[in-house]
């Protein structure tokens, strides 16, 4: 990302803090959009600076919109603006699509470095270069110091979906097998390492990236022997594969001595009282395949640098509909439920 | 990972669980202390791989759930009719209150943060001088020393607008209650780890003279638990009541002296109420009377009354031992960690909440 910023210094600007005015629609607003915006995230679409962009998209469309208010904006291993890029692209690669467009919504909070907007602009644009998407359309709104956490983003995206890819709950048979393709909670834990009040030291970076190309590899290579992919965000790998268990009215057994965790993260997690599986990511997803592929597509993930530590976890089964049984560490079994409500460090 | 791994090594919990069965010939009801001790038992599976004879209780250990209904309502009443900046802990934030939990005062717009040491809140209140910062100072042995030492920095830094909203308890004179209820099923205590790497191990003597019982220092680890449980059933079997100490790698005879000496300069024991047990004598901590510009209680004059608990929540009789959050009627039903009825059921080492995250509900916890 330094190297980014090397070839992109920020233009030169008769200010350096954003304003109320800044997204007034006026002169300030120009001058921020064109000495900026328009001009590092070039393309013919977005250089017609129109109402909208106009697209031309062939066949079956993914569509997907969310938003970003992470706090603090700059953490280990990454920003709000790459974390808005990919968690959109994440989003389209997990229904089977290649992104192509995105929307960009700025909410800036008055007093805003200038540096920091630049910074976050930067990385938008390293983002949409390595996933392979533009941003076509986007917004800019200025509120009131501290109505913001100093910037929300929210992007929409679309994509077209592969003609290999079937990707549905309803393709999900006992037997398959259940895959996790990264080492789980460093999202969540780099959060948390650097948020007011619960700081500690610990070079765990959050593992945002673009997962698009390794999916979209997938999908060219096993076509419909790939029956889920989903984005294990908020909530965790815990909460999908309830939730993958609810809608299929199939149970799942896990084995936990199989989940990737690095040491590092497992530490922070025992210190405040948090379960890994249940903790944020950013950069893994979770697959239900053919059993028969299994072996050929945890080596696939495990040959791209966004899923070098993909492993099978676990197999969907007849028995206990609903339900996810893990084996734990020693033998026993526990139950995984969805998380109830955000997740708060303990006492003691 | 070091110290950890060790103690979840599958091999010697398979030896640990042979043993047990080999030893044990009667049927025992055990007594785990502390809820991170509960919340290991039930998220290792261990209770359905011991013995049918053995059965785990599990006790009131769990800080957020034994802290009174009127502290919460405190709590909030300071947060947001004396606007203060309330700094807790971030697992008392979802505890019910009678009319609303921090959590929910919060999204009123109460300042309510939630912190990892209570020295955070000391720096808050250095970088706010012209707002009160109150620290909900909650929790057993194991957190005093540092709730304690957020006063003396407080003090030393000469801070005006630093309190605590002090709900200490203690283990010891649970243990004696417990025992002294009439209706008491536990014939044997696995005791904190935590709280005795504090404290030491003098106050454990009396209770095992006085009421007969096999009390083990127990960790928390799968290993640590079986051990212990080992430890307790052969006493039993043999007909014992010693005091014990599993747990030896963190806990001495005399405990962490230099701890114990910032609790006693700062707290003063006092008669305390269990939510769901009821008022304890000498069984919690408060704020010495020199030191009272430091204490809440005395800074803001908040007389709440007590609020009665949830009809239907049967917490009290779980925490005894009496009964297992599976023989609640409402548990998982109109009582979950989303919409819960009592405290077991929020906080992260509640009774309630531990069968309701890894147990399914009921059908896994029936044994």
């Amino acid at each position: 990302m330094s190297k980014m910023q090397l070839t992109c210094p920020m233009p030169k600007l008769d200010f350096d803090v954003i304003t109320l005015g800044h997204g007034s629609g006026g002169v300030l607003t120009h001058k921020l959009l064109d000495a900026g915006v328009f001009d590092l995230l070039h393309n013919d679409h977005l250089s017609q600076q129109h109402d909208g962009a106009i697209l031309d998209l062939n066949g079956r469309s993914a569509f997907t919109t969310d938003s970003f208010v992470v706090n603090p904006i700059f953490f280990p291993g990454g920003n709000i603006g790459e974390l808005a890029v990919y968690g959109t692209v994440n989003d389209l690669a997990m229904c089977g699509a290649i992104p192509k467009f995105l929307s960009l919504g700025f909410i800036l909070e008055e007093g805003l470095r200038m540096e920091e907007f630049w910074e976050v602009l930067v990385s938008i644009k390293a983002a949409c270069e390595r996933a392979g998407v533009q941003v076509v359309t986007g917004d800019t709104k200025v509120v009131d110091k501290g109505k913001g956490d100093k910037m929300f983003i929210n992007t929409s995206g679309v994509g077209t979906v592969m003609a290999k890819a079937d990707i549905s709950i309803s393709n999900v048979k006992p037997g398959d097998k259940v895959i996790v393709s990264d080492e789980l909670a460093r999202h969540g834990i780099a959060i948390m390492s650097v948020r007011e009040g619960l700081e500690f030291e610990s070079d765990i970076e959050s593992d945002t990236k673009d997962l698009s190309q390794i999916v979209r590899k997938a999908i060219e290579q096993f076509g419909n022997d790939i029956h889920i992919t989903r984005d294990a965000t908020r909530g965790g790998v815990a909460t999908v594969l309830k939730e993958i268990a609810e809608k299929s009215e199939l149970g799942m057994d896990l084995d936990y001595n199989q989940v990737p965790i690095t040491e590092g993260v497992q530490g922070a997690c025992e210190m405040l009282g948090l379960d890994p599986m249940y903790v944020a990511n950013e950069g893994v997803f979770v697959s239900v395949v053919s059993s028969a592929i299994a072996d050929e597509y945890v080596e696939l993930l495990r040959s791209d640098d966004a899923s070098r530590k993909a492993t099978i976890i676990g197999t969907i089964t007849e028995d206990h509909p609903k339900q996810v049984i893990m084996t734990s560490a020693i033998g026993g079994k526990r139950v995984l439920s969805m998380l109830p409500g955000e997740q708060l460090p303990r006492i003691c | 990972m070091k110290y950890l791994s060790e103690y979840r090594d599958p091999e010697l919990v398979s030896q640990y669980l042979e043993e047990i069965k080999r030893t044990v010939t009667k049927p025992w009801t055990i007594m785990e202390v502390c809820g991170g001790q509960t919340h290991s038992l039930v998220k290792n599976g261990l209770l359905e791989l011991l013995p049918d004879e053995i059965t785990m209780v599990h006790g009131p250990g769990c800080p957020v759930c034994v802290t009174p209904l009127n502290l919460i309502d405190k709590a909030v009443y300071l947060a947001e009719e004396k606007k203060v900046i309330l700094c807790s802990f971030g697992d008392m934030l979802r505890v019910p209150g009678s009319e609303k939990s921090l959590l929910e005062a919060k999204a009123n717009g109460a300042d309510i943060r939630i912190l990892y040491s209570p020295l955070e809140a000391v720096k808050i209140a250095k970088e706010n001088p012209d707002r009160q910062v109150v620290f909900f100072a909650v929790g057993f042995e194991t957190t005093a020393p540092a709730n304690a030492l957020s006063v003396l920095h407080a003090k030393r830094a000469g801070l005006k607008n630093y309190s605590i909203l002090a709900s200490h308890v203690l283990v010891p004179p649970a243990i004696a209650a417990l025992m002294s209820d009439p209706d008491t099923v536990v014939q044997g205590f696995l005791a904190a780890g935590h709280v005795c790497t504090i404290m030491g191990l003098e106050e454990y003597y009396p209770l095992v003279d006085q009421y007969q019982i096999p009390i083990v220092i127990t960790g928390f680890e799968p290993v640590d638990l079986l051990q212990g449980i080992l430890m307790t059933v052969k006493q039993l079997e043999k007909g014992e009541s010693k005091l014990e100490n599993q747990y030896t790698r963190m806990v001495s005879e005399e405990g962490n002296v230099n701890a114990k000496r910032t609790i006693h300069d700062v707290f003063d024991v006092t008669d305390r109420m269990w939510r769901g047990l009821d008022v304890i004598p000498k069984s919690g901590y408060q704020v010495k009377e020199d030191l009272s510009l430091y204490d809440a209680n005395v800074k803001f004059e908040v007389t709440i009354d007590e609020a009665p608990e949830h009809a239907e929540c049967i917490a009290g009789d779980i925490m005894k031992g009496l009964k297992k959050p599976i023989h609640c009627a409402q548990f998982g039903k109109k009582c979950k960690p989303s919409n819960p009825l009592g405290a077991p059921m929020v906080s992260s080492e509640g009774a309630c909440a531990a069968y309701y995250h890894y147990s399914g509900e009921t059908e896994l916890v029936e044994a």
